[in-house]
């Protein structure tokens, strides 16, 4: 009965196969490590994002006089309301969390290089839409810090030239930020993005299972057909569609193996996220900041403004150059370098683990780099910290610059003919 | 990879576990997705029993007030009224409100706790018209009966107990919220005696 | 090793910053007040409907579910703590007009339902017991914490009227004298330990409104936990059991 019934959709949408291609018979190189779950558990906070989103807007009033209001509406009159605006605040910064080290497993697997390119820029395009709907969406409750970051992201755009006054009462719809600006960004965060995301997730994925996963080694697992000798074939069986083209080596169905392995990620992030969510959901004032548990007021600038953590390593950029211009081009520079990194990296070798010594150096000078840069966009000003953040800038292109320049003639070691543990 | 066999009870048991345990908080996590659907604290302050003042009702005067969104009427009903709604019991559905349609307290020949003072949500059982109240007029539609109400939707006619007579749509005698007299001059609508 | 120092990074990013981030220069006390603690809470809440309410709102807190949440029954908060005939489910308002109060103190009091989370309770109660005199002031106050504050010592005939006490300070290179901190003048009708007392139990008020979930949070969040370590426990022995295949 059970096999009717799939045999009848199976004869009308190809739900077998592409559960057999995609799934249970998709080859993944059995040495993922710690760092391949922030993929699935980027794609568990997306949908975190969306139930909860949904759910918010149940009760959210997009508008200047009833914005901030509703979200306490929701925080005290709605049942469970608290739970779900926590669950969602807190995983906009999860989002964030988990995006960077994906971001960051896949610079240190070199899993940009040929041929995944593509891959990485639907990445870099995903992380791009995202943060534009965390931007939009931190507008939405209304408070101090929501109305003073998005007049000074959006005057930002008045730093372009000719254009820049123009766009940026074009992007408000009034003379400072208003009920039509909140209107707007309502719309674009509750609709727009969000479909972008989604479109885009799943571009990133058919992308990736095209190319198949890269992995810890950086060494291919698809090797040429008939290279390989048939003891060296996993037991396993994998979809025609890979094995046709090519011979697999240390391969496993994703299903069952990395299913199993992705919910005991899944449940250990749940363990972090909940004790956040249920016992600390401000974070000391980096996921919710405590100005912005005063309605906005247009006549009154907090002491201390600032972006919400996930972008102040971009802001201290802009912050760092003393020219507004050229600051805004910086910190758009800084996300275009990110994007171009499969063609900066001239290197043929993917992993860090068989790269020249100097490349596990640059790499962990750009993490130091993007830590401190974060910390000096999230606090205020001294000159101490302007001197910080102009040496991390110029630290952060060096980056890029020292690996398209080492890359070329790069002294790498050995990589191993099969996969290591 | 090992070549110990592999224990298909244990790979059976933990799978199925893992799917129950698992499928116990997927539940868990729907409960604050559904909970919030409940009238929240808003809805319910704005929900909360109505205090009416009667000591200027006088006698066949209907006065209407607001309850949870509806109208509720509160009615005096003159002794000609009651002594009417006796006589056309025979055309009635449901002439001695078998129907839970009303608290325990108003289960009775007049569907109230007092006589002479009716209280009811005046909307249609039909679909949820507000009748009209017909005083003094009501025996161009029901013959030999003076008062009654008339909803002018789909013509469902009630008597002065809010009960429905034959051969209209409506199917229900009118809902008589629960009410509480806190004396002889004030009710509280929303609220049953005893109850909190 | 890459992991530990990322890792390390990111646990030092988020202990460091809180404290850099952190505003007022005047050192603040230790509220030590406690949510879990009923009757500081009740007392609070009287002592605001009493002494705050005139002027400050809670226009997002109603008086039913405070009464529920801090153990005060119905009727007796009806009867003791609601002034101004409001129903029991309605918002703690009062109703004096924005612009007149603007008027009468150069800005509207602000709305306090959610003080206690754009300041800390630690804010309040060092700002509750920071008020002395200062007859340049119009109120004849001031407060270390809120220099120039616009409201009087509306505490004044619990606490008395403060004298300050001045330290001459270093501050940038120049020697200032500042108030330190404030002495009673023993006019008040209360101790001072009776005093700190009060001003806990006002900054213990504060903050179960500016965030009235919080013990049912933590409440649930612990069954919640406690439920996942479960899950986590068989998924690993579930993994683990998988694995066994690949290794």
């Amino acid at each position: 009965m059970f096999g009717k019934i799939i045999g009848w959709i199976d004869d009308r949408i190809p739900m077998t196969r592409v559960w057999n291609m995609h799934i249970a018979q998709y080859p993944a190189p059995k040495n993922f490590n710690f760092w391949y779950f922030f993929g699935s558990l980027a794609m568990l906070v997306l949908v975190n994002q969306i139930l909860t989103g949904i759910w918010l807007t149940m009760n959210f009033v997009p508008s200047s006089e009833g914005a901030f209001a509703s979200v306490e509406y929701i925080m005290r009159d709605v049942e469970y309301g608290w739970l779900l605006r926590y669950l969602h605040s807190t995983g906009a910064s999860a989002f964030f969390i988990v995006v960077y080290l994906h971001m960051f497993r896949g610079m240190i697997y070199g899993s940009y290089q040929k041929p995944r390119e593509l891959l990485w820029l639907f990445g870099m395009f995903i992380f791009l839409a995202l943060m534009a709907e965390a931007f939009m969406g931190y507008l939405l409750p209304w408070g101090q810090m929501s109305f003073w970051g998005a007049q000074v992201i959006i005057s930002l755009f008045g730093a372009i030239p000719v254009i820049g006054d123009d766009l940026t009462l074009w992007i408000r719809g009034d003379y400072v930020i208003s009920g039509a600006t909140l209107n707007r960004f309502f719309a674009l965060h509750v609709i727009a993005l969000p479909l972008v995301i989604v479109i885009l997730v799943f571009l990133h994925i058919v992308a990736l299972h095209e190319v198949g996963s890269n992995n810890p080694d950086g060494v291919e697992i698809k090797r040429k057909k008939g290279s390989v000798a048939e003891e060296d074939k996993p037991k396993f069986k994998f979809h025609e569609y890979y094995t046709d083209k090519k011979d697999i080596v240390d391969a496993i169905p994703f299903h069952p193996y990395y299913t199993v392995k992705d919910i005991v990620g899944v449940v250990g992030f749940l363990i972090l996220f909940c004790w956040v969510v249920f016992f600390m959901p401000a974070m000391n004032g980096f996921f919710l900041e405590g100005p912005n548990f005063e309605a906005a007021n247009p006549l009154k600038t907090p002491e201390h403004i600032f972006p919400v953590w996930y972008f102040t390593p971009f802001y201290a950029i802009l912050r760092a150059i003393p020219d507004k211009l050229i600051g805004v081009a910086a910190m758009g520079a800084s996300i275009v370098v990110l994007a171009l990194l499969p063609w900066l990296d001239r290197g043929t070798v993917k992993s860090v683990r068989y790269r020249c010594g100097f490349h596990k150096w640059n790499i962990a000078g750009f993490v130091v780099t993007f830590v401190l840069l974060g910390w000096v966009g999230a606090t205020p000003q001294t000159d101490f910290k302007t001197i910080v953040s102009q040496i991390c800038t110029v630290t952060y292109f060096m980056f890029f610059v020292l690996l398209f320049v080492y890359s070329k003639n790069e002294k790498t070691k050995p990589l191993p003919e099969r996969l290591t543990k | 990879m090992s070549n110990a066999p592999v224990d298909n009870g244990r790979r059976r048991f933990l799978t199925i576990a893992t799917s129950v345990v698992g499928g116990v908080g997927a539940a868990g996590a729907a409960v604050p997705f559904i909970a919030s659907w409940n009238p929240s604290e808003r809805a319910k302050s704005a929900g909360a029993p109505v205090e009416v003042d009667i000591s200027k009702l006088e006698p066949g005067q209907l006065i209407r007030v607001e309850w949870r969104g509806k109208p509720v009427w509160v009615v005096s009903r003159t002794p000609k009224m009651l002594e009417q709604m006796k006589a056309h019991e025979g055309q009635l559905r449901d002439p001695a409100s078998e129907e839970p349609q009303q608290p325990e307290s108003a289960a009775n020949e007049y569907r109230s706790k007092r006589p002479e003072i009716f209280v009811a949500v005046g909307i249609c059982t039909h679909l949820g018209c507000s009748p009209g109240f017909f005083e003094g007029n009501f025996s161009e539609k029901v013959e030999g009966t003076d008062d009654g109400f008339y909803c002018p939707c789909h013509g469902s006619k009630f008597d002065m107990a809010g009960r429905v007579f034959q051969a209209v749509p409506a199917p229900l005698n009118l809902e008589v919220p629960p009410y509480t007299f806190i004396d002889d001059t004030t009710i509280i609508v929303g609220e049953e005696e005893g109850a909190a | 090793m890459m992991k530990k120092l990322i890792i390390g990074l990111f646990a030092l990013s988020i202990n460091v910053l809180p404290a850099m981030a952190a505003g007022p220069s005047v050192p603040l006390m230790e509220a030590g007040n406690d949510l879990t603690d009923q009757p500081s809470l009740q007392r609070g809440a009287k002592l605001f409907m009493n002494y705050c309410l005139g002027c400050h709102q809670m226009q997002y807190q109603r008086y039913e579910r405070t009464f529920r949440d801090i153990g005060i029954p119905t009727e007796v908060g009806l009867e003791q703590l609601i002034f101004d005939g409001s129903k029991v489910g309605s918002h703690i308002t009062n109703s004096i007009e924005k612009d007149d109060a603007a008027k009468w103190f150069g800005a509207a009091p602000p709305d306090l339902t959610l003080i206690a989370r754009v300041k800390s309770p630690d804010y309040i109660y060092t700002y509750l017991k920071s008020f002395y005199k200062d007859e340049s002031r119009p109120f004849g106050v001031n407060n270390i914490v809120f220099p120039s504050v616009g409201m009087p010592h509306v505490l004044q005939e619990l606490q008395g009227l403060p004298t300050p006490i001045t330290e001459e300070v270093e501050e940038h290179g120049h020697t200032v004298t500042k108030v330190v901190r404030t002495e009673t003048d023993g006019t008040g009708e209360m101790s001072v330990d009776e005093y700190d007392q009060a001003a806990r139990d006002l900054t213990n008020f504060l903050e179960y409104v500016g965030e009235p979930s919080r013990l049912e949070s933590e409440a649930l969040g612990i069954k919640v936990i406690g439920f996942l370590i479960i899950l986590f426990i068989l998924a690993f022995m579930l993994k683990k059991e998988y694995w066994r295949d690949v290794h």
